[in-house]
């Protein structure tokens, strides 16, 4: 790029990811001076109308901020109105909702991974262009996809907008006769599954690495879906080390009902979706996070099929801060949801009431899930006949914005140093691809691509 | 040059403000996906496309609702472009969930969500697309029935009109065989007066339907209304549940407008 060069870019709209969206570049002298991602889909106020509904209505209401991921709005929210009244649903119930929330892990990462993320490595626009050149592979995407949606209809009546979650359980709960059907679907999703990571972790990755906090609930033992501790782990740069290290760095934790003074939404004016910091500093949730911070507590067979696909041993303290990397532990991530499905199918005992009661008192609730995009923050505050007096909600792409941004402004400036000149159309397909590797939902606000660079 | 009847139709997926459900039950079409893509060309459709095609489109089918001053000039064009127009779900129908912003004072709404409101560009107001151009059909549901979206979409490939029943939940769940939960249980139950299609799930479910499809063909408030406050639900109840997916329905908001005192 030629000294003192200036222009503008503009891309209308950004394909392939969940809402509305833009991205504004400025290049001053081939270097990135600001990249701003620009989330434009319309508010849609849930937090003002959220106010003065009953306590029962959040889980319902709120499923509709979001199509690809209702079930953890649901399960946030319920987690949340639980915790104002201090219920704590008792395990059976609770095994059930985590095996709701394995159908929509299964069902909306396998979309990432098929629909919107794999054209980007194959070539091709859209799914529709895979299924003429990867015809095996498309039809064995949508199999799995479907396995994840024959829980989520199981279980809650239908795929998008569940009917059958409430505050204290659900409306009604299966028979164990009733659940059998979906085992047989499940063990050919296991293969499905483990066919995807190998296929995925054939794709040709370009070597690069984020540099922020990643945060994730974390359940010792187990591998947080449902609920869990935040836990924050160091970014690469606070230990002296370079971006795309793959070192385990010290984590710490805090109590979800001090989320509020860690995690600090700000607005920008250039999206209607809220930006946060955690502790001031930039964060990433998702599905890097949740494995870096949980990848030691998978079964050792997933571990196995992880291992083979490059990602190394958690165990040992690998993580993997390549973002592009991702689409490989999304793949994991579905492998360990169809076996963890099968495992609570097969424990599975009927509780002795489909839900337990949540008499109504005042207090404030916090609740928080991993949604397959990242965590997922619901607070409510009720009055003593249970009306929701405030409610705030903290989506994970408005928590991942700020690193997003981050990583766009690495990547181009890398390609603007190394590469040759690059078209606006090279760029903008670069900015795609950074951006999907982050599968944001920006639906949210809380959706996608209008590039516009200045270069001055 | 290919034949003329070798030109497949042009499908275009358009999205306002929404949740992106009612689309992403196009994609859940897995069993139908690759046949139906087989038979139309689609051309527009950004949450499963990066290439988008100018048009014109013989179908459109459009989520969400009108909330900006952009979008009520996007439609326009969609709508100029379009042989068929038909909306999908409750946001493109009536409004959705996000018209709640209707019966309240949007600046107010904007100081509670946004530090700075003035930095967020909306409408007073969330609309249905037919309230800006003229709709060949509405696809009711939060969200959309699969099986209905196909039946849409291949009857406009036929040329024939969809055939998408009008009638109640009620007659679905007759037909099911379920067992109705206000007459067995006294649980309050918007079946009588809401939109058939999702096949009675929520009594299925061991709970009253809240009413997501919208209002059906025939609703008769007058001697609904009693029936929830004798299943205990006072005005404040019926209003909220009147007032949540389908808030811009008209039938939904008379029988809340006479429910409300003054
Ligand atoms: S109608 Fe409901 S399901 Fe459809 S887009 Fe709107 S909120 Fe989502
Ligand atoms: S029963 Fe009513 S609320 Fe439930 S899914 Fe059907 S229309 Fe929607």
């Amino acid at each position: 790029m030629t000294h003192g060069e200036s222009k503008v870019l503009r891309v209308a709209s950004l394909a392939r990811v969940e809402g509305e969206g833009a991205l504004h570049l400025r290049i001053h002298d081939g270097e990135v001076a600001e990249a701003r991602l620009k989330i434009y889909e319309p508010p849609r106020f849930f937090e003002a109308f959220l106010r003065g509904r009953s306590s029962t209505e959040p889980p319902d209401i709120t499923s509709r901020v979001c199509g690809i991921c209702p079930v953890a709005y649901q399960m946030s929210a319920c987690r949340a109105l639980e915790d104002a009244r201090d219920i704590v649903v008792g395990e059976r119930l609770a095994a059930l909702r985590r095996l709701l929330y394995c159908g929509e892990w299964i069902e909306s990462q396998t979309l990432h991974i098929y629909f919107l993320h794999a054209p980007d490595f194959l070539g091709g626009d859209s799914i529709i262009d895979l299924a003429r050149t990867h015809r095996t592979q498309v039809e064995r995407g949508l199999a799995l996809k479907q396995a994840g949606n024959a829980i989520v209809e199981l279980l809650g009546g239908r795929a998008i907008h569940p009917v059958n979650a409430r505050v204290g359980g659900f409306h009604r709960v299966p028979t164990r006769a009733e659940l059998r059907p979906l085992e047989e679907r499940l063990r050919r999703a296991r293969d499905d599954a483990e066919a995807t990571v190998r296929w995925v972790a054939g794709f040709d990755f370009p070597d690069t690495g984020i540099d922020n906090e990643l945060l994730a609930l974390a359940e010792p033992g187990t591998y947080a879906i449902d609920s869990g501790t935040p836990t924050a782990m160091t970014a690469p740069s606070s230990a002296g080390l370079p971006a795309d290290t793959d070192r385990a760095l010290p984590t710490r934790t805090f109590p979800l009902a001090t989320f509020p003074d860690h995690v600090i939404e700000t607005q920008v004016p250039h999206s209607t979706a809220l930006h946060s910091r955690l502790d001031g500093r930039r964060h990433l949730t998702g599905t890097l996070a949740r494995y870096a911070i949980s990848g030691r507590w998978l079964p050792p067979d997933v571990l196995q099929v992880a291992g083979d696909a490059g990602l190394g041993d958690p165990r040992a303290g690998t993580v993997c801060r390549n973002p592009f990397r991702s689409i490989i532990i999304r793949a994991v991530e579905v492998l360990y949801a169809v076996g963890e499905a099968l495992r609570l199918i097969d424990t599975y005992e009927p509780p002795p009431r489909p839900y337990v009661d949540v008499p109504d008192r005042a207090g404030t609730g916090h609740g928080a899930t991993e949604a397959p995009r990242g965590l997922l923050y619901h607070r409510y505050t009720l009055d003593t006949d249970g009306t929701v007096t405030e409610a705030a909600l903290v989506p994970p792409t408005a928590q991942n914005q700020a690193a997003i941004e981050q990583d766009l402004l690495h990547t181009v400036q890398e390609r603007l140093r190394t590469g040759p000149h690059p078209t606006d159309a090279e760029l903008t397909a670069l900015c795609e691809r950074v951006i999907r590797n982050h599968d944001p939902c920006i639906s949210c606000s809380a959706h996608f691509l209008d590039l516009s660079v200045d270069r001055d | 040059m290919p034949a003329l009847s070798d030109r497949r139709p042009q499908l275009g997926v358009w999205k306002f403000a929404s949740c992106d459900g009612c689309q992403l039950t196009l994609l859940d079409c897995e069993d139908e996906l690759l046949g139906i893509a087989e038979q139309v060309e689609i051309t527009y459709f950004l949450e499963a496309s990066s290439a988008p095609g100018p048009g014109p489109y013989d179908l459109s089918l459009v989520e969400g609702s009108v909330t900006t001053a952009e979008d009520t000039e996007r439609i326009q064009h969609i709508r100029a472009a379009s042989d068929r127009l038909v909306t999908i779900g409750a946001c493109a129908t009536a409004g959705g969930v996000q018209a709640l912003r209707n019966y309240a004072d949007v600046a107010e709404f904007q100081a509670a969500v946004y530090a700075r409101p003035d930095y967020i560009d909306t409408l007073a107001t969330s609309t249905p697309i037919s309230a800006h151009v003229p709709v060949d059909f509405e696809l009711r549901g939060c969200p959309i029935d699969r099986g209905q979206l196909i039946e849409v979409i291949t009857a406009y490939l036929a040329g024939r009109t969809p055939d998408v029943p009008a009638h109640s939940v009620c007659f679905e769940c007759k037909r099911r065989g379920t067992v109705c939960v206000t007459v067995a249980h006294g649980t309050p139950c918007l079946g009588p007066v809401t939109h058939a299609g999702c096949g009675a799930l929520c009594p299925a479910y061991n709970r009253g339907c809240y009413g997501c499809f919208g209002p059906s063909n025939s609703t008769n408030f007058p001697s609904f209304i009693p029936l929830l406050r004798r299943d205990g639900m006072d005005t404040l109840d019926v209003v909220r549940v009147l007032r949540t997916y389908n808030t811009a329905a008209p039938e939904f908001d008379a029988a809340v407008r006479k429910e409300l005192p003054g």
